[in-house]
């Protein structure tokens, strides 16, 4: 388990150390985002408008999202829901306590819900004697191998096949050796299927919550949100408030944009939209501020609570397909958990704007635009500013800006850092740099750009 | 209680002023079979077309003839039609074979069907069955879900799903898997 000391570089070095398994994550999450690209290419010219219609629907919701709740609470009621609201995590996890206290209930079957995972609900059930039992196959591994999701869409991407068998060999008795995906996950249908029959609640998340009707929309692809809800005396939705959009219609834009951009599926099996509780059946909204509001506040930071978690930002991204999903040690992973973390704990998060190179790949593939690098970029701004930037790149960017501001050092600086390169190579492709740890430093150029333009320039004149 | 006026007067505090809500997307191409029937395909399920000559019970006899326990949502479907709807225990439905359920319309750009509680009569019904056969009328199909929306933007359901193909996972390394939780095949009848 990681300390909670370790930064994004550390664990992102420990991930690395097995080159073999990166380069396969990596190239994993590639043929992902290929798949995405597919998939919104086939759509041609109407892709682009989406995305700026759902950028404009989300970015219009937040400047009413207080009035849109409201809306929401009220019609969510008149459908028969029971409407709760948490300001943090606490108080969440002690709302949906309550809820099982209530019921006498200790077991419950829960589909994807990035928000409990934020909340870290499933400790705290756990702690208060509640059996809680991830649905959703991916997550399923994870929770048996006690580990969190290390990525929103693809809980277990980090998993290779021949240790989700020896998972599964040891918690549900399959044969030792079979690694075959087929037989695996109908081995967790299996074990499943009975956890559905036999539970009475069911938690799930919710993708979008639509304030003109009071109801809300689940997608998956497994079937598993609709198994527990359906089957459940008690259903408990638990959302944060940014999940809210006007108008029923709305839908038609994010349900084109989310599967396609999360993993270039036309939609989700799935798209289930729950209005009333079923006849006999408990619904239970529980609506989440944690931070919310606060990064409502800040200008630079609105447009991230635009997301729709879909995921394409982590697939795209150089950086998270080569450092894991765990390397950013917080629940949302990758560029957007990057710029929604620190608004929760700028000193714990600190690290993750930084863990980056602002290539932009996030914010093109954005399905809802959200202009994720600049704001990695502003998060390193207000960061620094804070004295929360970490110590070894604030002295290194000092020693940058002093160097760069006196062109006499820099053309020294520069003269002798490439003749050391050249003549004492193991001078810099040690493990004391930084930049030698998987890779390898470029070969040193003869002559500085100066010198080289010196000369040419010379010549020309001849 | 005292969290929601809390949460509330923060998000107003926070909230920018007003910006317009744009104007919908519409779009105004055709809908039809043949689209709807090559991605179905593509994304695990099939599309079956009955000729006007052709009933139900023996299509599916003929589509699944090992099947046991085949229940409908269909009254027309009389032996199979689930008469005790009203006193059933919802996880007996737990060994159902064939559920068949009417669709009330399919969107020709991603295989997905729209179905309501009124079509299912048990809300569970198309999740928990081994195999999902949806009726659906030749002429029912839209182009996209902007259309889609449009047909159902004011209904009064209490509960409503799109359903495009098979349950399916690919969490294990990314291998496609159909029949997860749910159906592990999908088969539309279209009457002509």
């Amino acid at each position: 388990m990681q300390s909670s000391r370790d930064n994004h570089s550390t664990l992102a070095e420990r991930f690395n150390k097995d080159e073999a398994r990166v380069s396969w994550h990596d190239q994993t999450l590639w043929w992902i985002r290929q798949k995405r690209d597919k998939a919104a290419w086939s759509l041609g010219e109407e892709w682009e408008g989406l995305r700026s219609q759902a950028s404009q629907i989300k970015a219009h919701t937040l400047s009413n999202l207080s009035g849109y709740l409201e809306e929401f609470e009220a019609n969510a009621i008149a459908n028969g829901a029971i409407v709760h609201w948490a300001a943090d995590a606490k108080e969440h996890n002690e709302i949906v306590h309550k809820i099982l206290q209530d019921n006498k209930v200790t077991q419950l079957v829960k589909s994807k819900s990035m928000l409990t995972e934020e909340c870290h609900l499933n400790p705290y059930l756990e702690t208060h004697g509640i059996d809680v039992v991830d649905t959703d196959l991916g997550e399923r591994i994870v929770q048996l191998a006690n580990e969190a999701p290390s990525h929103i869409v693809l809980p277990c991407i980090h998993w290779k096949k021949e240790e989700i068998g020896e998972l599964f060999h040891k918690h549900l008795a399959t044969p030792a050796g079979n690694a075959d995906p087929s037989f695996l996950t109908n081995a967790a249908r299996i074990h499943l299927r009975d956890k559905f029959l036999t539970r009475r609640v069911a938690i799930t998340g919710v993708n979008f919550a639509i304030a003109e009707t009071g109801e809300f929309v689940v997608c998956t692809n497994e079937g598993n949100a609709d198994m527990g809800a359906h089957l459940s005396d008690v259903h408990i939705a638990c959302m944060g408030i940014e999940k809210l959009i006007p108008l029923r219609r709305h839908l038609g834009v994010f349900l084109r944009l989310l599967a396609r951009s999360a993993t270039g599926q036309p939609v989700t099996t799935y798209s289930s939209h729950f209005r009333k509780p079923r006849q006999g059946q408990q619904l239970h909204i529980v609506l989440v501020d944690n931070g919310r509001s606060q990064q409502l506040a800040k200008e630079d930071f609105r447009n991230s609570l635009k997301c729709i978690r879909c995921g394409a930002c982590f697939n795209t991204c150089p950086v998270y397909r080569r450092s894991g999903g765990h390397s950013y040690h917080t629940a949302v992973a990758g560029p957007i958990g990057s710029i929604l973390a620190p608004n929760l704990d700028m000193k714990q998060y600190a690290d993750l704007p930084f863990a980056s190179t602002l290539c932009g790949s996030c914010t093109n593939v954005c399905p809802v635009k959200i202009d994720i690098h600049d704001q990695l970029y502003k998060w390193r701004q207000v960061l620094t500013k804070e004295g929360y930037s970490p110590k070894t790149k604030t002295v290194a960017m000092k020693t940058m800006a002093a160097t760069l501001s006196k062109p006499g050092l820099f053309s020294f600086a520069g003269k002798w850092a490439r003749r050391i390169m050249r003549i004492a190579p193991w001078l810099v492709n040690n493990k004391m740099n930084p930049w030698y740890k998987q890779r390898n430093m470029p070969a040193a150029p003869k002559q500085s750009f100066t010198e080289w333009y010196k000369t040419n320039r010379n010549k020309d004149k001849k | 209680m005292s969290s929601r006026n809390e949460i509330l007067k923060r998000v107003r505090a926070a909230q920018p002023t007003l910006i317009p809500m744009p104007a919908d997307l519409t779009s105004t191409a055709a809908g039809d079979v043949h689209k709807f029937t090559e991605v179905l395909q593509g994304i695990g399920g099939r599309v079956v077309l009955m000729e006007p000559d052709e009933e139900v019970p023996q299509k599916l006899k003929e589509l699944f003839p090992s099947a046991n326990r085949v229940v409908s949502s269909i009254r027309s479907l009389e032996a199979f039609f689930l008469h005790d709807h009203a006193q059933l225990d919802h996880h007996s439905l737990e060994d159902v074979d064939i559920a068949v359920i009417e669709a009330q319309f399919g969107v020709a750009e991603n295989g997905a069907v729209w179905v309501t509680e009124q079509d299912t009569i048990i809300r569970v019904l198309p999740f928990i069955a081994e195999h999902l056969v949806v009726l659906l009328d030749k002429a029912s199909f839209v182009a996209d879900m902007h259309q889609a929306y449009q047909r159902v933007a004011y209904d009064a359901y209490g509960f409503g799903v799109f359903i495009a193909g098979p349950s399916k996972t690919a969490d294990i390394e990314q291998s496609l898997v159909l029949g997860a939780h749910g159906p592990k095949s999908m088969t539309i009848l279209v009457r002509s």
